[in-house]
């Protein structure tokens, strides 16, 4: 039976490879410690949990998850746990977790976290599992308790979208890829030898649009993920270029050129080809994104002479507006998950830069610290941007919460990889 | 071909719509390329419960008469300033020499790819290049090309040819490649 489960475990973490790796390059300066002794249970399996979800959480830069020399016992149950004795060491909450496994579709999990100042069970869960779907488990896990102890919906279950570039046979190759949030399970969507760019969600998590070159233009496809069937949604003349769905994922903004070269912003109607023009301006329109409840299209123009973000209603001869007015470079904007601010590319003392619009204010505060930060992506809670930059002549991914205290890296191996676009919450 | 049936279908649904509704919608159809030649190019293979698609292309045409060393017309690259798309003087007589070209060779099609450097976000450098490749265009045009001759596409900052990050490889990725499609 364990042998069983072993082996079953050897296959699945093989399969669980990370492409991408996270380190803090700058955390809070207290963060929350947090001890968790292990979960009682097969060893093999045990071990892959408490993996998951210290790392998960101290990912996160808020959390420390303490060294087992740190822990002054190891309780795995809860009627183990003596709160008084554990208010003497410096430990700031206590996680204690079952794991039950008489078979390996059938896994049962439980935990209880205690709060130690405090001196209370804060929060008991349980969960039944499998052995395949056990990181699941445990992102989950990890999402929950970050719910509970900071107020923030978790995002240690969502994934994001980034593009890769290598080399293979002395040519540029080019691959869209999923991975969850930890870069564990890499899945390529698709590999192409042309540019592929702009990879974007639909809300429901479901679908991936795209800008390929693959026939020697650029070319919009609308792929769904579990299929693998892809629809070429649009390929007029000229540009198709910037996809961005709509909230409700039955249309897309997007930017066309036509013959003349003049890039507009349209909406496309996916299930009826119908399109509704959005701009009309002999500048550059382009890098539409929706608000979350569907009423504005934010884009980058250079209607006034340098790229700036303005605004239109999603709607025919909607009102234009310009946002942004600090700095003489903003562009490719993103709007938070509650609609009060943008995150775009800003040009600050020469450099690239991700900074931060208050759309009330207007105020804008600079995030990141490199020279050619680009395409940032919102998580889903709003709380974190990851975003693209340089180092060493590489294309890596890295993120900032969207206060700007925690910068992270997020390593890659082997490839140049950019436009990382990170997953709505998936439907549960 | 599935594609392009349901485009038409499509295209006159959307036609009916457009009679009633002509001032809320623009009518920019797909172009007429059928998905044929990409589907030869396209496998799929099942991994999980997702499916990955692998594309690959052939290489460019390379054709004769445009090649010949030191000719204006064997300067197939114009590269352009930061941030401009305006045709710098040097390259005002590789750019008749290509007009020259188009026009005596009314059969020949050029396609003009224009590029731009790493700097500022990607979908609008696809709109820099496009600019760039624009002006090439019109260049050509006022020099007797047809319209029908030339093709333009942008690849933005996606096919540099120094991947370098400093002003010298900045001032080679500024460029559009002149690449004929047929010769005459």
């Amino acid at each position: 039976m364990i042998r069983r489960i072993f082996f079953l475990f050897f296959i699945f973490t093989a399969l669980a490879q990370a492409q991408l790796r996270i380190e803090i390059r700058q955390g809070i300066e207290s963060p929350l410690r947090i001890a968790i002794p292990g979960f009682a249970g097969e060893p093999q399996l045990s071990l892959l949990l408490d993996e998951i979800i210290e790392a998960d959480l101290a990912n996160s830069g808020r959390f420390y998850a303490m060294a087992d020399n740190e822990l002054l016992s190891f309780p795995t149950q809860p009627e183990q746990v003596n709160i008084n004795d554990w208010r003497i060491t410096d430990t700031d909450y206590l996680l204690v977790g079952q794991l039950d496994s008489d078979s390996f579709e059938n896994l049962r999990i439980s935990f209880q976290l205690f709060d130690i100042i405090r001196g209370e069970q804060v929060l008991g869960f349980r969960l039944s599992s499998t052995v395949n779907n056990l990181r699941n488990s445990a992102h989950r896990i990890a999402d929950i308790i970050f719910q509970e102890l900071l107020g923030i919906e978790g995002i240690f279950s969502t994934q994001i979208a980034y593009v890769s570039e290598s080399t293979r046979n002395d040519q540029a190759f080019f691959q869209i890829v999923i991975a969850d949030i930890d870069g564990t399970n890499p899945f390529v969507v698709i590999e192409s030898s042309e540019p592929l760019m702009s990879p974007a969600w639909s809300p429901d998590s479901r679908k991936i649009a795209y800008v390929s070159f693959e026939n020697e233009r650029s070319e919009i496809y609308v792929q769904d993920l579990a299929t693998g069937f892809r629809d070429r949604v649009s390929f007029r003349q000229g540009i198709n270029g910037a996809p961005s769905f709509s909230p409700d994922g039955t249309q897309l903004a997007l930017t066309l050129s036509g013959v003349d070269g003049n890039l507009d912003i349209y909406i496309l109607e996916l299930d009826t080809q119908r399109l509704t023009r959005l701009t009309e301006n002999y500048s550059i329109d382009t890098e539409p994104t929706w608000s979350p409840d569907g009423d504005y299209i934010y884009f980058t123009s250079d209607r006034v002479g340098n790229p700036q973000i303005y605004r239109v209603e999603a709607r025919p001869r909607g009102q234009i507006e310009r946002i942004t007015f600090e700095g003489n470079y903003n562009a490719r904007p993103r709007v938070s998950p509650d609609g009060e601010s943008i995150i775009v590319v800003h040009q600050f003392n020469g450099d690239y830069r991700i900074a931060l619009v208050d759309l009330e204010t207007r105020i804008t505060q600079v995030l990141s610290e490199g020279q050619l930060d680009e395409s940032p992506s919102f998580a889903p809670n709003g709380d974190v941007v990851m975003y693209a930059t340089r180092e060493q002549g590489r294309g890596v991914l890295s993120s900032v919460t969207s206060d700007g205290r925690i910068h992270q890296r997020i390593a890659s191996i082997g490839e140049d990889v950019r436009e990382p676009a990170w997953s709505p919450y998936a439907l549960r | 071909m599935i594609n392009f049936k349901r485009f038409i279908l499509l295209a006159s649904v959307f036609a009916l719509f457009a009679c009633s509704n002509v001032e809320e919608t623009v009518e920019i159809p797909n172009a007429d390329t059928s998905m044929d030649g990409a589907d030869d190019n396209v496998s799929t293979q099942g991994m999980g419960e997702r499916v990955p698609v692998t594309i690959t292309t052939g290489g460019r045409l390379v054709l004769d008469g445009t090649d010949q060393e030191g000719s204006a017309l064997s300067q197939q690259t114009i590269y352009f300033d930061f941030d401009s798309a305006e045709i710098r003087a040097d390259f005002a007589e590789a750019l008749q020499a290509h007009g020259a070209y188009l026009v005596d060779n009314p059969g020949a099609r050029v396609r003009l790819e224009g590029h731009a450097d790493e700097r500022g976000t990607r979908e609008y450098n696809i709109g820099l290049g496009e600019e760039r490749a624009q002006a090439v265009r019109q260049y050509l045009m006022l020099q007797g090309a047809s319209s029908i001759q030339i093709a333009t596409i942008s690849f933005g900052e996606e096919r540099p040819v120094n991947s370098a990050s400093n002003e010298m490889a900045y001032r080679q990725n500024r460029r559009v490649e002149l690449v004929y499609t047929r010769a005459n």
